[in-house]
């Protein structure tokens, strides 16, 4: 496809998706009490959208993985919540 | 239009699914072991399950003139209780008489534990004492890149293990590559919240390549889509790829991996 073909197809749904995360990054800010690591990694991970490479995805994945390779001792529970928070505390 | 769905959790899908999969042209499906969103009590549990697997969603898909497929083993949800894990295991070889089993999947690794890749290898050696097709699963969200490296990193260093009969699913941007580099084939599930979109796949497709990559919906009792495949085929036609290119990455490449077992045979 060319460009302007890729600006057709999906052009409305990025600019549908990118305004749907400023409402929730303001809806996060409006909101009381104390949150936690993923907000941080969520405005991190929008870091990686101003670059100009085009891994953005990748990067964007990367910045929200668990960069260790050591297997865990024992499992922290069962669930995944989107983001690493940190090595486990023992 | 024609498509293999290589991945889905039918037992928890209705009736109704199958019958919307084969009238958007599904021409076989597949059935990894999984976890059932809670944990069984004992192996019994597991017997029962294998049975659904291998005797009755194959009579309820056949209603619809749809073979149905299936793939066996204890999920890493479960593998953590290595006790009850290798019970499992034992009770495997049973099953994979059955002529509809295709291989040992979806096992692999969820929170990335030592438990887990411990049950991970003795499944991979169970796959190589009896010469099966391997489904693994990889970790889900930010376990998903180190899991995938961990998993690599064990089958890469098994000289039983050929990668070309091996399929590691549920790649992402950031471990699509090392998957397909490594001469492993690659699966991307369409999902609508984690995982993929049909966007995305595509786009990886675009970048990967063709070639050793199956796309699957892996529908289960969670948030996902049965006819995420065809779906994401009507995508690929707004894209402009011919029906041919289409029918290559939907059809023929699954089969191409699945006939690898000759138990599958599709009309
Ligand atoms: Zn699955």
């Amino acid at each position: 496809m060319t460009r302007q073909q890729v600006l057709d197809l999906y052009f409305m749904d990025a600019r549908c998706k990118l305004i749907e995360l400023a409402a929730f990054l303001d809806r996060v800010e409006r909101a009381e009490g104390e949150g936690d690591f993923r907000h941080k990694a969520l405005l991190k991970a929008l870091e990686v959208l101003s670059s100009r490479e085009p891994s953005r995805a990748r990067d964007v994945l990367m910045t929200l993985s668990d960069p260790t390779s050591e297997p865990l001792a024992a499992a922290p529970g069962k669930g995944a919540c989107g983001a690493w928070p940190g090595p486990p505390q023992s | 239009m024609r498509y293999i769905e290589p991945h889905a959790h039918m037992v928890s899908r209705t009736t109704d699914d199958y019958e919307a999969m084969v009238t958007a042209g599904c021409a076989a499906v597949c059935e990894p072991a999984f976890w059932a969103g809670f944990d069984r009590s004992s192996v019994d549990g597991f017997h029962d399950y294998f049975c659904q697997l291998t005797d009755y969603e194959p009579k309820r898909a056949a209603r619809f003139g749809l073979p149905h497929y299936s793939w066996l083993c204890i999920n890493p949800k479960e593998s953590e209780d290595m006790g009850l894990a290798r019970e499992v295991i034992s009770i495997i070889p049973e099953f994979l008489k059955c002529p509809t089993v295709l291989g040992i999947g979806e096992i692999g690794l969820n929170k990335n534990t030592r438990n887990e890749l411990t049950i991970l290898q003795e499944h991979v050696d169970l796959a190589a004492k009896h010469d099966q097709l391997i489904l693994v699963h990889t970790p889900h969200l930010e376990d998903k890149f180190k899991g995938t490296r961990l998993i690599l990193d064990l089958l890469k260093s098994d000289s039983r293990i050929q990668p070309n009969r091996v399929i590691i699913d549920h790649v992402e941007e950031h471990t699509v590559s090392m998957v397909l580099d490594a001469g492993f084939w690659a699966g991307i599930t369409l999902y609508p919240e984690s995982k993929a979109t049909p966007a995305r796949a595509i786009d990886m497709v675009e970048q990967a390549g063709m070639r050793n990559i199956w796309l699957n919906c892996a529908c289960d009792w969670g948030r996902s889509e049965p006819l995420a495949v065809p779906r994401t085929a009507l995508e690929m036609r707004r894209r402009g790829y011919s029906a041919v290119a289409i029918d290559h990455l939907v059809y023929g490449n699954p089969l191409r991996f699945l006939s690898q077992n000759p138990r599958f045979q599709i009309a």
